[in-house]
Order: C-alpha cells, then sequence, then structure tokens
C-alpha cells in the first residue's frame, strides 16, 4: 500500500488542503471517524477500502490514473497504444460481430487476463469511464463481456483500446451456430428439470396420502382422485421431461446399439401404464412416484454431466478468439488497421517483428525470419527474403516485412488444414460406453427373469403374475445405473478442470483406459519449444565473452539471439550503432577490440571445417555430435566460442513417458521437425519409434493407420487434424487455437506430467464407474429378488430408488479422480 | 375433507404457477450463467459514487 499511486495521492493532497479528505478509492467525503488511516490514503467505508486493496494487489491502479486523467480533462482513450483497434471501426468487421440493438448496437468481446471480483466490478464499470457505453455485463466464468453502446457517441475502437488499457485486451468473439443450438438445448434441460422435478414432488405427496390409506383406509372416492391425479401430472413428466430417454430407446432399438437409455424406457413405460391401467381399474398398485423420481433424477444426472463437458468446450471455443484478427494494409506508404476478413488477394500487408502473417502469400520487401513451428513442426527459424512464401498463422521473427496476400481465410494453409480437422472429427467411430454394454445384457436378463416370474405366478394366479412382472420391471429400473457414469464423468470432470485439465467429452476418460498407441508431438509437446544454451565453449584465455556476446545479440529478435541473452546474467550494454545485422545469417559487431561476429556456421565457416583450425573444429563436432543447433563467435578471423544451442526436453518427459509405458500403453514420436533432430530426443527419452519431417497430412495418415486406438498429444496447427481423428486428442500448455478447438482434452498446465495425470485420472474415474455399476447392480439384486417373490410394491420400490441413487451420487463426489490443484 | 377436492387442485395449480415463472425466467437467459451473479452482490454498491 506504500507504492507511489499519482492519482490517490493528488485527491489526497488537494483535499487536505480544503481540510475535506476524499476516499482514495471513490472520492467521496470521509467521515471523520474514519480519518487519520495509517498509510496516507482515506477511505470512506470498509468497502472501498477493501476494492482498493484487491486492485492495488491484482496490479490493477492503472484504473485511478485513468480516472484522475479524465479528472483533468484529458481525453486518455485517444492516446495511440501499441494495438490501435482500429480494424474494430471496419465496416467488414461490424458486419461481422456487431449486433444491431434497439439502444445502439451490441458486442460480445473475450477479454484476456479476467480472475476476480475485482476484474467483474471494474469491467462493468466501464459505462462511467467511456461516455456512450450503455452496459457492460460480463460473464466471468467464460471471459465474454456484452457490450452495449452507442455508435454515435463513441467508436468501438475507443472501447476496445479503455479495455486494453485496463488490463484485459479485448478479442472479439462471435458464438457458433453449434453454440446458440447448445444454449436452446441447456434452456431445455432446464424446463424438463422443472416439470419432472415439480410433477415427482406432487405425485408424491398425492402418494403418501395412498400409501397411509393403505394402511389405514381410504374411502374410495378419495382413493380415486389421488389416483387420477397422479395419472394426470405423471403425464406430462413421462412424455414431456422423460422425452430423451424414449427417444434414445427407439433409436437404440432402431440401431440396434445397446444404450443406457433401453432399460430406463423400459422401466418408465411399463411403470406409467401398469399405473394407467390399474387407476382405470381402480384397484392395484400405481408406480406414478417412483417414474416422476426417477425421470427426474436422471435429468439432473445427465445435466450434470453436459455441465462439465460443456465448460471444457466452451473454454477451447473462447480461444479461438485470440486467434489475431487484425492486418495492416498499405497504400502507397500509408498503413491502415484492418480486419483479416477485409484482406483481399493482392493486398500489400505490412508485418511487423512479433506478429503473424494474417494471409498466405509472398514477401515483397524485406527480408526476415520466420517461426514456422505451428504449422510444420519444426523448431528451427526458416530465413525469407522477397518472392519467398510466408503462411498465415506463421510468426515474423526478426524484420519488417511488406508481404503480398494470395490467398486468405479459408484457402489459406491453415485454413486447409482446419477443414481436414472437421472431416477426420466426422470420420471418428463412437464408443460404446461401459455402462451402455453392460445395459443390453441388462434388458435381456430382465425381460427374462420379467417372463419367469410371470410364468412361475401364473400357475397360482394370472392376475398374480402380472402384478409380480409388473414390479419386478419397475424396481429393477436401472435408477442408480443410468446415474453411475454421467455422476462420477461430471465429478472427474470438473475435478480436472480444477486441475488444469479440461476435458471435453465422458467417453475420453474410458477410451484411456484401454492400451493406446500414444503419438507425441515433439516441439513444444516433449520438448521446452524454445532453445537453450546447451554447451558453452570458448578459447582458452577469453574473459567476459559470455555477457558480450549477449550484448551483441541483445539487438536481435531471432530465438537463437535470446537464447544467448538468456544465457548470460547481465549483458553487456553495446550502442545499437556499431551493430549491423546479416539477415539469416547473424550479426556483426565492430567493438574496440576488434569486428565481433556472431552468427551461423555457413556465414563464418563458408568453407566449413577446412576453415576452422584444430581447436574450433573439434569443438564444433562436439556441439554437432550431441544434435544441437551450432553458433560461431567470431574476432577478427578466429574463432572464440562454439556454442550449442536446442531445444531442451522437458524434465519431466522421461518420467512421463515410462509411467505410460509401464500402464501397458505404447509411446511413439510423430512430429514435423528434422528427423535427425526427432531421433536425438527420441533416443533421450528410450522412444523407439520416431517419426520426423512428417506432414500434417502424414500426422494425420499415421494416427488413423494406428492399430491400438491412438492417442495424439500435440500443440500446433499441423497437429490439429491428427488430434481430431485420434480416438483421443489432448493439446497441451502454449497450444496453438486450432488444435485447442480439435482436441477432446485441453491442458493449462506445462509440461507432460499432464498427460499422466489426465491417464490416472481416467483410470481412477473408471474404477469409480466400476464401483458405481456394482452398488446399483446389488441394489437391483435386492429389488428384482423381492419383487418375484412378491415383497416389494410400489412403497418399496419408492425407498430402493433414492437410496440408491444416494449411494452412487455419494461414491461419484467423494473419489479422488484428479489431485486437487494445490493452494499457491 | 371433502375440501381436499377444492384445496389439492389449488395447490396444483400454485405449483402450475411456479413451474410457469421458472420456464419464463429459463427463456429469458436468466439461468444461462449461473457464476457471474453470485460474485456480482459483492460489487454492486461499492465505488458507485466513483
Amino acid at each position: 500500500m506504500t507504492a507511489a499511486l499519482p492519482a490517490s495521492a493528488r485527491y489526497a493532497s488537494t483535499d487536505a488542503s480544503a481540510g475535506v479528505r476524499e476516499c482514495a478509492h471513490c472520492a467521496l467525503p470521509v467521515p471523520s471517524a474514519r480519518r487519520g488511516d495509517g498509510d496516507g490514503h482515506a477511505f470512506c467505508c470498509d468497502g472501498c477500502a477493501t476494492v482498493y486493496a484487491i486492485l492495488h494487489d491484482h496490479g490493477l491502479t492503472a484504473y485511478y490514473d485513468l480516472k484522475a486523467q479524465d479528472a483533468d480533462g484529458e481525453r486518455v482513450a485517444a492516446a495511440t497504444t501499441d494495438h490501435g483497434y482500429r480494424e474494430y471501426d471496419d465496416p467488414t468487421f461490424a458486419e461481422r460481430f456487431v449486433v444491431g440493438d434497439p439502444e445502439g448496437a451490441r458486442i460480445d468481446l473475450y477479454l484476456e487476463g479476467v480472475h476476480c471480483v475485482a476484474c467483474l466490478w471494474l469491467i462493468e464499470r466501464l459505462p462511467e469511464l467511456v461516455p456512450g457505453v450503455r452496459e457492460a455485463r460480463l460473464d466471468i466464468t467464460r471471459s465474454v463481456v456484452r457490450v452495449r453502446w452507442s455508435p454515435a457517441e463513441v467508436e468501438l475502437s475507443t472501447v476496445a483500446r479503455w479495455l486494453d488499457r485496463l488490463g484485459y485486451p479485448p478479442h472479439p468473439y462471435r458464438a457458433s451456430h453449434l453454440q446458440a443450438a447448445r444454449k436452446r438445448e441447456d434452456r431445455r434441460w432446464l424446463m424438463r428439470m422443472a416439470v419432472a422435478g415439480a410433477t415427482a414432488g406432487n405425485i408424491m405427496l398425492m402418494s403418501f396420502a395412498l400409501y397411509s390409506g393403505d394402511f389405514f383406509g381410504m374411502a374410495a372416492p378419495y382413493a380415486h382422485f389421488f389416483r387420477y391425479g397422479s395419472m394426470l401430472l405423471a403425464l406430462p413428466a413421462v412424455f414431456w421431461a422423460g422425452q430423451p430417454f424414449l427417444r434414445g430407446a427407439i433409436n437404440a432399438i432402431r440401431t440396434r446399439t445397446a444404450q443406457m437409455d433401453v432399460p430406463i424406457a423400459l422401466g418408465i413405460l411399463a411403470g406409467f401404464f401398469s399405473g394407467v391401467v390399474n387407476t382405470v381399474r381402480g384397484e392395484g398398485d400405481i408406480y406414478f412416484d417412483s417414474v416422476a423420481t426417477l425421470i427426474f433424477a436422471l435429468l439432473v444426472g445427465r445435466r450434470l454431466q453436459q455441465r462439465q463437458q460443456r465448460i471444457a468446450a466452451d473454454a477451447a471455443e473462447l480461444k479461438h478468439a485470440l486467434t489475431p484478427l487484425h492486418a495492416r494494409r498499405l497504400h502507397g506508404d500509408v498503413a491502415t488497421d484492418i480486419p483479416v476478413m477485409a484482406i483481399a488477394p493482392g493486398d500489400r500487408l505490412e508485418v511487423r517483428p512479433g506478429e503473424p502473417f494474417p494471409a498466405d502469400g509472398a514477401v515483397d520487401e524485406g527480408e526476415t525470419t520466420v517461426d514456422a513451428a505451428v504449422l510444420t513442426g519444426e523448431s528451427r527459424p526458416v530465413a525469407v527474403r522477397p518472392g519467398d512464401p510466408v503462411h498465415a498463422g506463421t510468426v515474423n521473427l526478426s524484420g519488417r516485412v511488406v508481404m503480398r496476400a494470395e490467398r486468405t481465410g479459408l484457402e489459406t494453409r491453415v485454413g486447409q488444414i482446419m477443414e481436414a480437422v472437421e472431416e477426420a472429427a466426422r470420420r471418428r467411430a463412437p464408443i460404446t460406453s461401459l455402462a451402455d454394454r453392460i445395459s443390453g445384457w441388462f434388458v435381456a436378463v430382465v425381460v427374462v427373469l420379467a417372463v419367469g416370474v410371470f410364468a412361475a405366478w401364473a400357475t397360482v394366479s394370472v392376475e398374480l403374475a402380472v402384478d409380480r412382472a409388473i414390479a419386478l420391471l419397475i424396481v429393477s429400473c436401472p435408477c442408480a445405473l443410468g446415474m453411475a457414469t454421467p455422476l462420477a464423468v461430471a465429478a472427474a470432470l470438473g475435478r480436472g478442470a480444477r486441475a488444469g485439465i479440461l476435458i471435453k467429452g465422458g467417453d475420453v476418460l474410458e477410451r484411456l483406459t484401454r492400451p493406446c498407441t500414444f503419438f507425441f508431438d515433439k516441439t513444444g509437446t516433449l520438448t521446452e519449444g524454445g532453445f537453450r544454451v546447451l554447451a558453452w565453449h570458448e578459447r582458452p584465455g577469453e574473459r567476459g565473452l559470455v555477457s558480450r556476446v549477449a550484448g551483441i545479440e541483445q539487438h536481435a529478435v531471432h530465438p537463437l539471439a535470446r537464447a544467448l541473452v538468456a544465457h548470460a546474467g547481465d549483458p553487456e550494454k553495446i550502442a545499437p550503432e556499431r551493430i549491423t545485422h546479416a539477415i539469416g545469417k547473424g550479426l556483426k559487431a565492430d567493438l574496440d577490440d576488434g569486428r565481433y561476429r556472431v552468427g551461423s556456421v555457413a556465414w563464418i565457416a563458408p568453407g566449413g571445417p577446412a576453415d576452422l583450425d584444430g581447436w574450433a573444429s573439434a569443438r564444433l563436432d562436439d556441439v554437432l555430435a550431441t544434435g544441437a543447433t551450432p553458433v560461431l563467435v567470431a574476432r577478427g578471423e578466429q574463432v572464440v566460442a562454439v556454442v550449442g544451442l536446442g531445444d531442451e526436453v522437458r524434465s519431466d518427459a522421461r518420467a512421463s513417458l515410462d509411467a505410460l509405458r509401464a500402464w501397458g500403453h505404447e509411446v511413439q514420436i510423430l512430429s514435423g521437425d528434422h528427423p535427425a533432430a526427432v531421433a536425438r530426443t527420441a533416443e533421450r527419452l528410450g522412444v523407439a519409434e520416431a517419426r520426423g519431417g512428417a506432414r500434417p497430412e502424414t500426422k494425420l495418415d499415421v494416427v488413423e493407420a494406428s492399430v491400438r486406438p491412438a492417442v495424439m498429444v500435440g500443440d500446433g496447427v499441423n497437429d490439429a487434424a491428427a488430434l481430431s481423428a485420434a480416438a483421443v486428442g489432448v493439446a497441451v500448455h502454449g497450444g496453438a487455437e486450432a488444435s485447442l478447438a480439435a482436441a477432446d482434452v485441453f491442458i493449462t498446465r506445462a509440461g507432460v506430467g499432464p498427460v499422466v495425470e489426465l491417464v490416472a485420472g481416467a483410470r481412477r474415474t473408471m474404477g469409480v464407474i466400476r464401483r458405481n455399476l456394482v452398488f446399483s447392480l446389488l441394489y437391483n439384486v435386492v429389488g428384482i429378488t423381492h419383487a418375484a417373490t412378491g415383497g416389494i410394491g410400489p412403497r418399496g420400490a419408492a425407498v430402493l430408488m433414492p437410496f440408491s441413487s444416494l449411494t452412487v451420487v455419494a461414491s461419484s463426489y467423494q473419489a479422488r479422480t484428479f489431485p486437487s490443484p494445490r493452494r499457491s | 375433507m371433502e375440501a381436499l377436492f377444492i384445496v389439492v387442485p389449488l395447490a396444483l395449480t400454485i405449483a402450475g404457477a411456479a413451474v410457469g415463472a421458472f420456464v419464463w425466467a429459463t427463456r429469458r437467459g436468466q439461468f444461462d450463467d449461473l457464476d457471474t451473479p453470485a460474485l456480482r452482490i459483492l460489487t454492486d454498491d461499492v465505488g458507485r459514487g466513483g
């Protein structure tokens, strides 16, 4: 709280002179009783003090500066920032993302950096900060803010700049059609739950009266009244709320597949129709209460599972909004910000270092190096010169270039890969879950038993036989069995999400427990994905070379240069005018003790080892033997240091792969990087099967040709098609947006360890599912035996069903499937 | 006990109205986001003066 806070300090000082202190947070007068807070700031109330502390702890004090500047009459939002968001005002942008509204316009923006209540508070104050903004409503779970504003009063780019300045860079986000449908389905499901719950509760009240009547006697008109009342209420529960189960059963029968819905529908319908017959007859048991409760419980169970799956799917879809959307189009020398949708073939586009290329095309002016790892998996940067092709999604590393767009949108390489992703996802075979497979047997056994019971009792009385057979069908109705899987999965997905492992579908867990072949991408997955200095050999007698080289390399943005800078603790200060760039080769620096050159072997020693003396060529051989990328440092004509840089294998990779192998999984490497680099990593990790130089199409083929179920683990766009074709696709931390969309699981923590946690969690979850199935089958065995002997009726069923369900709920939610995140 | 013939339908009508209210709220999207409103109460009154 002692940090300098210009705005609040200004408030405090002006007010002190006037004799009235203003609250450091909201600027209202501070009551005299609260004055003299120790640290120089005064607050009008504890609420303000708390929010001030929260904002301050989260580094959001920019808000106070902004507020103060606004009070001073400065137009903060007009200030040019790094990103001007000018493309937000483009008509093509509005057409795509902005929705007309009676009050003006509306847009949904995905915000980076939203995490707590203070963010919520700050963002929803947007109308107070920006005149013209009517409302800002944040959905904190998804980090999406819905902004309503009046286009006549304020431009959208101004709103976007404000959000950026507050610390929440916005990204336009348009819900897919799929998501709109999902939302409708979600709401309908809630309504079904409401109807099923309300009818179940009311039928239960009436059943309670009827059950009392069984003991103490009840006049016929009342019994009739309650029976008909129950039947009336059961109608919407069965035929509207219970529709998903009936439909599922019909589909399963039509396609002749085993499905949990079949025994459920059998129980529901047997209970309902026997109840109708007995209501009309005016005697015999009715099971409307059990039927309605069953439907309600099953709806709740499935809802829980869906909710967890949606959270994961939503999170992945939202990350897609992070795909950069703006490009700089050149008209002569004037650059305008436009959205990528507005790029037309033939446009000249400026791309600065650090920015991704917005379209496929060719370089027109300038030279640079390109990080194409996301598209090719290649860990080394590629040098490009005028005329060379560049692809959308790859990142410009070192120099400003102007490119000419040739293909945009879906026609780009990335766009084509994304089409392959959808294609691959369609081809993927569904999986019959354990519970579904059991349900097939279950139906057969129950039907056989019901027929047997009927035949056995028919010798006594046909009427009694029908009653017993129906009782058996209903009592055996697998309420707990139907909830066993959804609850276990919902609980596991929730735990997984908290541990940073987002799983989009429950079937993933089951697939992972079978022996699989894991295909790991190399760059960024098994390795750190960046360069590090692995070996530093300097000529004996040299001093301070590490910091000198770092000082030279500070003037470059090449990944190799950054690694060299990071290697030195404190780089030497070297004036930029002493440095000359040789694009694609290295750097030259004219220093007091001579001309230094830091760069590739081909540049410093064009003649190969022949150009090097004995010391240098021996060191170079050492470096090459370890498979690292060599960089030479020369002073004058003499090589003074040989440096080996490489992509370091993650520290947890070896142990993680061993753990997977111990579970009976096969591990392979499937990478787009140079075969030599891949072979080296494979050797270090003890992986026998490794393939390098794989194009996205090759990866897809390999995964689809896998004999065992394939689990693809990767992070790049080049993995996306393989991720979606694999039985399970796992996108790892830092992955490209495209790969997140294609994968079934995405992991928000770095390292290979979480993949092991995922498999361990899946195994534990399957254990819980099996335990749940055993519990529920036990209840069924008890129920069926009693029903067969006539020892159970509607009352028994009404008690047994909730008990079995509660067992399953308890068993699912106490299980520690995924480790709880450690509190930091 | 004849009162039951009036009271029970009455109770069911009230229950029906409750379900109707829930359906209305669902259609209006009030259950789409269940987490943010819970946090919003923490911030509603704070700093309004600013």
